[in-house]
């Protein structure tokens, strides 16, 4: 996996000088035109939120149940890109609407499930940096039910009437898109799992500190 | 470890380069005053749509750079004790 | 299973006969519900009339604030005695003592809201008494979710630093969709003609998360409050 991370880097640096381009060859959208572009990199954010909040959920589940300091610290690294691409998506998405729709907001299903969702995990970091000793087991509660409330999230837009497009865009989308959207997904996906492990890492290597201050004590 | 940090670095400022290099050419045939305002609406000014754009793909870097930039402080910062750490083992 | 909840009877027998000696918490939390209402009530009142569909959310809001601080305060109290400790050490299923807190405080805040559902109905002249069944059954599910999931966190945060101020952030994410199921819920009902299948359907939404939420903590409340 070490020996991987390097090349896996190169690829992903020449995938996202790729994407641009990529996107700017797909056809315009018909009654957004220029800013549906914005969609390419809003959509694959939103996903690796979803996708975060899920990873942070089962390693905290791993934690709490199996005592395993490992998937902690998965846990917390999932956390912080929960933290930092739910902001990507909510910065992005008023960008957007703000010249689709007119508004920077609409209290619609979708959107305020994102914006709790991403205040779960705000939450989470919080709880872990303010809460004292033993702040990794009641951290790991909150990312349960934050990951709880995912396909509460996902489901929401097809039980109430929203604005928000409909969660089958993705499936419908017309062949000129599709090339774009889903490379720029494998894109951010690639960047996501270099993060995770460069994250994870940082955790390792502050739990080397701590058991080299107790082996000092010794 | 920062040989890591360094390229993710790289990958990032070489495809914000590359974006801004897209960015010059015009977009496809779309001058910034022709939207319709959607119909429900139908108050809104004509806004430009590149300068958002552009912005939503901006503030994506942004975001990405400052968090792997905060990785990189965190981890110089963790090294160092480490080092430390182990010197003083040593030396006893 | 007897075992089980002869435990948690016992254990809110023992909350009861507390509050019901001192009376502390529960006069406490319902001054303060009146107090928020009254609060919400000069904030949201335009010309002498209130804004629309703000006696539901008026209601929701008192519920939540009053309930957070139910929570803290019950297990404040235990944490000045000890007697959490002593809880854990009994020779009984864990899970068996959550439920019995649970239970405590979902009958206290029964009570507070026993006195808020009338003065609401008063002070916004809202037809609370058209479909009453409904309503029971909107406050039943959204203060059963919102007391399981605040009981395990109160619990797990007796030890922590900064308890008081990250009860609140914890639950109010988590529990905000209660809150959107019971204030919409409520809404429906207070409408002219009260919407009861609008009303049927949040309530069924409660009830599923009142059932993934109470599991959830049942799962986790072993793991968390073990060493």
């Amino acid at each position: 996996m070490a020996r991987a991370f390097t090349p896996l880097a190169v690829l992903a640096m020449l995938l996202f000088a790729i994407a641009p381009f990529y996107v700017a060859s797909a056809p315009d959208e018909q009654t957004m035109g220029l800013i549906q572009r914005v969609f390419y990199y809003h959509v694959p954010s939103a996903m690796l939120l979803f996708l975060s909040a899920f990873v942070c959920g089962i390693g905290s589940a791993v934690f709490l149940f199996k005592r395993s300091a490992a998937a902690d610290r998965v846990a917390v690294a999932a956390g912080e890109l929960a933290v930092a691409f739910g902001l990507i998506v909510l910065i992005t998405g008023p960008m957007w609407a703000r010249k689709a729709w007119g508004v920077w907001w609409q209290w619609d299903a979708r959107l305020t499930s994102s914006l709790l969702l991403w205040m779960m995990f705000v939450a989470y970091l919080l709880v872990r940096r303010y809460g004292g000793p033993g702040s990794e087991k009641l951290s790991a509660a909150m990312a349960i039910f934050g990951m709880a409330n995912v396909p509460f999230v996902y489901v929401s837009v097809n039980f109430w009437r929203t604005i928000h497009p409909n969660t089958n865009v993705v499936m419908t989308l017309g062949s000129g898109m599709r090339g774009p959207f889903w490379f720029c997904a494998a894109s951010f996906l690639l960047l996501y799992v270099l993060l995770l492990t460069l994250r994870r890492r940082l955790e390792e290597q502050r739990a080397s500190v701590e058991q080299l201050y107790l082996a000092l004590d010794d | 470890m920062k040989r890591r940090v360094m390229t993710i670095v790289g990958v990032m400022l070489m495809t914000a380069g590359s974006l801004v290099g897209v960015a010059q050419q015009p977009p496809a045939g779309q001058a910034p005053g022709d939207f319709l305002p959607v119909s429900s609406l139908p108050a809104v000014e004509q806004l430009p749509a590149a300068p958002l754009m552009i912005g939503a793909y901006a503030v994506v870097w942004v975001v990405l750079l400052v968090y792997v930039w905060s990785i990189w402080r965190r981890m110089k910062k963790v090294e160092g004790e480490l080092a430390d750490l182990r010197s003083r083992l040593q030396s006893r | 299973m007897t075992q089980f909840l002869r435990v948690a009877w016992i254990v809110m027998r023992k909350d009861l006969t507390v509050e019901v000696r001192s009376r502390e918490i529960l006069y406490t939390t319902v001054f303060f519900a009146a107090s928020c209402v009254l609060v919400f009530a000069f904030a949201l009142v335009r010309e002498g009339r209130p804004m629309e569909d703000a006696a539901a959310g008026i209601l929701w809001i008192a519920i939540a604030f009053a309930g957070t601080l139910a929570l803290g305060r019950t297990f404040e109290r235990e944490r000045q005695t000890e007697t959490l400790r002593a809880l854990m050490l009994a020779p009984s299923d864990r899970p068996a003592i959550y439920v019995g807190k649970l239970l405590g405080i979902l009958l206290l805040l029964g009570v507070v809201e026993l006195v808020l559902v009338p003065m609401v109905a008063l002070l916004f002249n809202a037809p609370f008494g058209a479909s009453l069944g409904w309503l029971i059954a909107l406050l039943a599910g959204g203060t059963l979710g919102f007391v399981s999931v605040g009981t395990l966190f109160a619990a797990m945060l007796v030890r922590a630093r900064s308890r008081d101020v990250l009860l609140p952030v914890l639950l109010y994410p988590i529990t905000i969709p209660i809150i959107i199921a019971g204030v919409r819920g409520t809404v429906a009902l207070l409408q002219a003609v009260p919407d009861e299948p609008m009303a049927r359907f949040w309530a069924a939404l409660l009830v599923f998360f009142d059932v993934v939420f109470v599991t959830l903590a049942l799962w986790t409340f072993e793991p968390l409050m073990t060493e």
